[in-house]
C-alpha cells in the first residue's frame, strides 16, 4: 500500500442526487462508477438526500465497515451541508477536515441544462475534490473568547427592538444612532395599521425603557467609523459628532430651541413641512431629551455672531467648542439596523411633486394628520391651508419599475399604509372625496385584507385599478389624468391634493457601512442574508446579524419579528464562554521564510507579526526575523500565501499543494 | 358579447414578426395602465394603449390589427418615457403597422393620392412620416 512513500488514502465518494436538483441534469450512478476509477478511492456510493438522516447514516457506516480514511460528498455547496457532514464523520470517528465537498448543485447541475455535459463537470469537480482530500491531513480547532457586550447599529424600531431583547437576557449593548434622537421612522409615523393604534404611543415607552435600561447605553448622533475584529471579539470605533450642548448639564427646558433665530433650516422630522432652528430637537419627545446645534445653519458658527442660545441656557449646557469624540469598543456580536428611505421623487416629473406643495409624499401625509405635527393634526392642504375636498392616492410610485427611475421591487407596506390614509381621512372628514389609484393590491398578513376591503366597503374608498399618467397644477387645483383598466374608461379627477406611495430603498450609506463590516448588499444595496429560508437574520459573516427594513421592505410586525430573531441570534453567541475557532489558519515555514514581513503589511486582520530566531550559522550565533501568525486572529483568508514570495506561509487545510492536485485533476 | 378562445400562440408568425422588429418583450407588461392614462391621442382610439399589449398577449392580434388606435398613436413616445417596465409601446405600434403595411397592396398612402391632400401649411417633414408611417 506504499507509493512513493505515501501510504494511499481509502477515500469514500457520495454522490447526492438532492432530489432531481442534481439528478436532474447529472448522470450520479455515472459519476459514482467513474469516482472509483480514481486514484484512492476505494468506495463510491449515491443516494437521493445525502444530508438526510439516512443519508449520513450510509455515509458513518462507510467511514467504519469500509475503513475509510478520507470522505469526498458531492452535493451542494459546502455553505450548505459541509458542516452536516463534518458532523458526522466526526461521530463516525474521523476528522471532520478529513471532509472534503464537491459543489455539484450550485456549480454544475442548477446552471447546465445539457445532461452529458453537465456529467462530465461533476466528475471533473469529484476528480478535483478526491485530488485535494488525498493531501487532507487533520486539523484541530483551537478555543477563542467571546467578548459578552453587542453593538446594534440603529435605533429605530429594529435596533430598539433587538437591543431590549439582548439586554433583557443580560447583556451590554450599545446602540448607534446617526440622528440626534432615537425613535426612527416610526416616530414620524402617526397610526399603525391593521389597529390603526398610534404610532407614538407604542413606540415612546419602548425609547424610555431603551434610554433608562442599565444594560443599554446609546450613543445618538453618531456613526460607525472602522470595523476590526472577528466574531465573538470585533473592535468598533465610534464617531460621536459634537452635540455643542452638554449632555450632562442640559434639563431639555427647551429655552434655546425657541429663542434660536435662525430659522430657515427645513426640519428633517417633519420632511421639510415645516423649519426648526439652528439648535434644535427632531421632536418633542426625542430621546435624549437634548437639543443639538446644526452647525451648518447655526449664526455663531457661521459668523461670529450671536450665541443667544449659550446667554438663555440657565445650565449652562451651550459648549461651541465640542469637538467630535471617537470611542472604540469590543464587542462580540454586531446587529445591523439602519432602516430604509423613500426615493427622491426628482425623476418623476409627471406627478408635479416638485411643482406643486400640495403633492405630497406618504410619509409628508404622515407628518401632515400627526396631533404633533406641523398643522398640530388639522388636515389641510401645504399651500393654502384650506382642507381639501378631493384627496387621489397613487400607489406604486417608483416600486415594481424596471426603469433607471424606480426600484423593481415591491416596496411590500404602501398598500396598507395607503389604504389607512383613505380610511383616516374618510373616517374624519365623511365629506372629503378619496380615490385610490393602485395596480395590484397586495395585502397578506393577518388581518390586513380584512382592513384594506374596510376602506373600500365601509368608507367608500374609491379604488381605481389604473396608474396616473400625469398631474399637473389647474389653478389652485390638481389635474389628475388617469385610467380605469378594469372599465377601459380614461379618467379625469380635479383634486386638492395628490398623496404619492414612493417606493421605498436602501439608505444611501448602506454599501459603505457594508464594506466596514465586511457584509454583503444584494444589487439594490439591502443587506443580504445568509440564506433567503432558514437563516434569514444571519450575514455570511459570523457574528453579524441583520434586524428589519435594512434587509428589504418590511412593515412594523414583521420588523419586530425580525428584530428579535436577530437578538436570539445575538444572545446565542453571547452566552457562549468560548468560540470553536477555524483551524484553517496560516502557519510559516521558518525555514523558509526571509523575514521581508510582507505578510503582515497585507493581512487585513492584523493577525501576523514578526518574531526573531537565534539560530547558528557558521558556529555563530546570529539572529533571525521571521513571521508569526497568531492563530486566534488569523481568519483563513489566504492573502498572505499569494503575498509570500518565497512561498514560506501556507494555509492550513487549503495548501498550496492541494489547490495544485485539484488543478492537476482538473486538467487531466 | 361572445366568448373569446384564448389561444396566445395564434397568429405567432406575425406576433414574432412585431416583436423582432420592435425588439419589445410584452411580457413585461404588468397591465398598469400608465400608457393609456398619459396619451394625448388617447381620444381619438378606439382601444386604450394598454388593451393592445393585453391583446398581443392573448394572441388576439385581429383585434388590434382592425383598431383605429394603431393608426392615431402619435409616435410621441409619453408612453414609452414613463413605462414603469420598460417596454416601449410606441415601437410596439410602429412593428404592428409595419406588419400590417408590409403586405402586398396593403400600404395606406399612394404617392398619387398625395398632392390631393397638400395645402400651404403642411410641412415636408409631415409628408415624410406620413410615407414612414402608411406605406412600405
Amino acid at each position: 500500500m506504499f507509493e512513493g512513500g505515501i501510504e494511499l488514502a481509502r477515500i469514500g465518494v457520495f454522490v447526492c442526487w438532492c432530489g432531481t436538483n442534481i439528478a436532474g441534469t447529472v448522470n450520479v450512478e455515472e459519476v459514482a462508477k467513474t469516482a472509483l476509477e480514481m486514484p484512492g478511492v476505494v468506495y463510491a456510493k449515491d443516494y437521493q438526500y445525502m444530508c438526510s438522516e439516512i443519508g449520513q447514516n450510509l455515509v458513518k457506516n462507510a467511514i467504519k465497515e469500509q475503513k475509510l480514511d478520507r470522505v469526498v460528498i458531492a452535493s451542494c455547496s459546502p455553505r450548505m451541508h459541509e458542516a452536516t457532514f463534518r458532523k458526522a464523520a466526526t461521530v463516525a470517528g474521523l476528522n471532520p477536515y478529513l471532509v472534503e465537498i464537491a459543489n455539484i448543485r450550485e456549480h454544475c447541475s442548477w446552471i447546465h441544462k445539457n445532461k452529458e455535459e453537465g456529467t462530465e463537470k461533476a466528475i471533473a469537480l469529484v476528480r478535483a475534490a478526491v485530488a485535494k482530500a488525498t493531501l487532507n491531513t487533520e486539523l484541530t480547532s483551537g478555543e477563542i473568547d467571546v467578548e459578552h457586550r453587542a453593538l446594534v447599529i440603529g435605533g429605530g424600531i429594529a435596533g430598539l427592538q433587538t437591543a431590549l431583547d439582548i439586554a433583557d437576557a443580560g447583556y451590554k449593548v450599545d446602540v448607534i444612532e446617526k440622528t440626534p434622537s432615537i425613535g426612527g421612522k416610526m416616530a414620524q409615523i402617526d397610526k399603525t395599521f391593521p389597529t390603526l393604534d398610534c404610532s407614538a404611543c407604542i413606540l415612546t415607552p419602548k425609547m424610555v425603557d431603551a434610554s433608562a435600561h442599565p444594560n443599554i447605553n446609546l450613543y445618538t448622533y453618531s456613526e460607525v467609523e472602522k470595523v476590526s475584529g472577528y466574531v465573538g471579539n470585533f473592535e468598533v470605533t465610534i464617531k460621536q459628532k459634537a452635540r455643542s450642548v452638554n449632555m450632562e448639564k442640559c434639563t431639555g427646558c427647551g429655552v434655546c430651541t425657541e429663542k434660536c433665530p435662525s430659522r430657515k433650516t427645513k426640519s428633517e422630522f417633519d420632511e421639510g413641512l415645516r423649519t426648526r432652528g439652528a439648535i434644535y430637537k427632531p421632536f418633542q419627545q426625542a430621546v435624549p431629551n437634548v437639543p443639538v446645534i446644526d452647525r451648518n445653519a447655526c449664526i455663531k458658527f457661521n459668523t461670529g455672531k450671536c450665541g443667544l442660545c449659550e446667554k438663555v441656557c440657565t445650565a449652562g449646557a451651550i459648549e461651541f467648542s465640542q469637538e467630535d469624540t471617537k470611542i472604540t469598543q469590543k464587542y462580540g456580536a454586531i446587529v445591523v439596523a439602519t432602516g430604509y428611505d423613500i426615493i427622491n421623487l426628482d425623476n418623476f416629473g409627471e406627478y408635479s411633486y416638485a411643482d406643486s406643495p400640495d403633492v405630497i409624499t406618504s410619509l409628508e401625509f404622515e407628518r401632515l394628520t400627526n396631533a404633533a405635527g406641523p398643522t398640530a393634526g388639522k388636515f389641510v392642504r401645504p399651500s393654502d391651508h384650506k382642507k381639501p375636498k378631493k384627496v387621489v392616492f397613487i400607489q406604486c410610485v417608483g416600486s415594481r419599475d424596471k426603469s433607471c427611475r424606480g426600484k423593481s421591487y415591491c416596496s411590500k407596506f404602501c398598500c396598507m399604509y395607503t389604504a389607512k390614509h383613505a380610511m383616516l381621512i374618510r373616517d374624519k372628514y365623511p365629506d372629503i372625496e378619496v380615490s385610490v389609484f393602485y395596480i395590484d393590491v397586495r395585502t397578506p398578513g393577518k388581518n390586513f385584507d380584512e382592513f384594506q376591503r374596510r376602506a373600500v366597503e365601509e368608507y367608500g374608498v374609491n379604488y381605481i385599478r389604473g396608474m396616473v399618467g400625469k398631474v399637473f397644477p389647474d389653478g389652485d387645483k390638481l389635474q389628475v389624468h388617469g385610467v380605469d383598466t378594469l372599465s377601459g374608461d380614461t379618467i379625469k379627477i380635479d383634486a386638492d391634493m395628490v398623496v404619492l406611495a414612493a417606493a421605498t430603498q436602501a439608505k444611501d450609506d448602506a454599501e459603505e457601512l457594508g464594506r466596514k463590516l465586511s457584509i454583503s448588499t444584494d444589487t439594490n444595496n439591502f443587506f443580504t442574508e445568509a440564506h433567503p429560508k432558514l437563516r434569514p437574520v444571519e450575514t455570511h459573516s459570523a457574528g453579524i446579524y441583520l434586524s428589519g427594513a435594512c434587509q428589504g421592505p418590511k412593515d412594523i410586525p414583521e420588523t419586530v419579528a425580525q428584530a428579535s430573531a436577530a437578538a436570539a441570534k445575538a444572545i446565542i453567541l453571547l452566552s457562549k464562554s468560548k468560540l470553536v475557532n477555524n483551524p484553517c489558519v496560516s502557519g510559516v515555514n521558518e525555514a523558509i521564510c526571509s523575514g521581508c514581513l510582507e505578510c503582515t503589511k497585507m493581512c487585513p486582520y492584523e493577525a501576523i507579526s514578526a518574531k526573531t530566531l537565534e539560530i547558528k550559522d557558521h558556529g555563530k550565533v546570529i539572529p533571525k526575523v521571521v513571521a508569526e501568525v497568531n492563530e486566534a486572529l488569523c481568519q483563513g483568508c489566504g492573502g498572505c500565501t499569494v503575498t509570500c514570495r518565497p512561498g514560506a506561509i501556507d494555509l492550513k487545510g487549503f495548501s498550496n499543494r492541494q489547490i495544485l492536485a485539484e488543478v492537476d485533476a482538473i486538467c487531466h | 358579447m361572445s366568448r373569446v378562445k384564448i389561444n396566445p400562440d395564434s397568429k405567432k408568425k406575425e406576433l414574432d414578426q412585431i416583436l423582432e422588429i420592435s425588439g419589445e418583450n410584452i411580457r413585461d407588461c404588468m397591465q398598469c395602465g400608465k400608457c393609456s392614462a398619459g396619451c394625448p391621442a388617447s381620444n381619438s382610439m378606439d382601444i386604450l394603449p394598454h388593451q393592445v399589449i393585453r391583446l398581443l398577449q392573448l394572441g388576439q392580434l385581429d383585434k388590434v390589427a382592425s383598431s383605429q388606435t394603431i393608426w392615431n398613436c402619435a409616435s410621441c413616445f409619453t408612453c414609452a418615457s414613463r413605462c414603469p417596465r420598460n417596454v416601449d409601446l410606441a415601437k410596439l405600434m410602429e412593428a404592428i403597422r409595419l406588419t400590417l403595411i408590409r403586405v402586398k397592396g396593403n400600404s395606406r398612402l399612394k404617392a398619387d393620392d398625395v398632392p390631393g391632400k397638400l395645402d400651404n401649411k403642411i410641412p415636408q417633414q409631415a409628408i415624410v412620416s406620413g410615407f414612414r408611417k402608411y406605406n412600405k
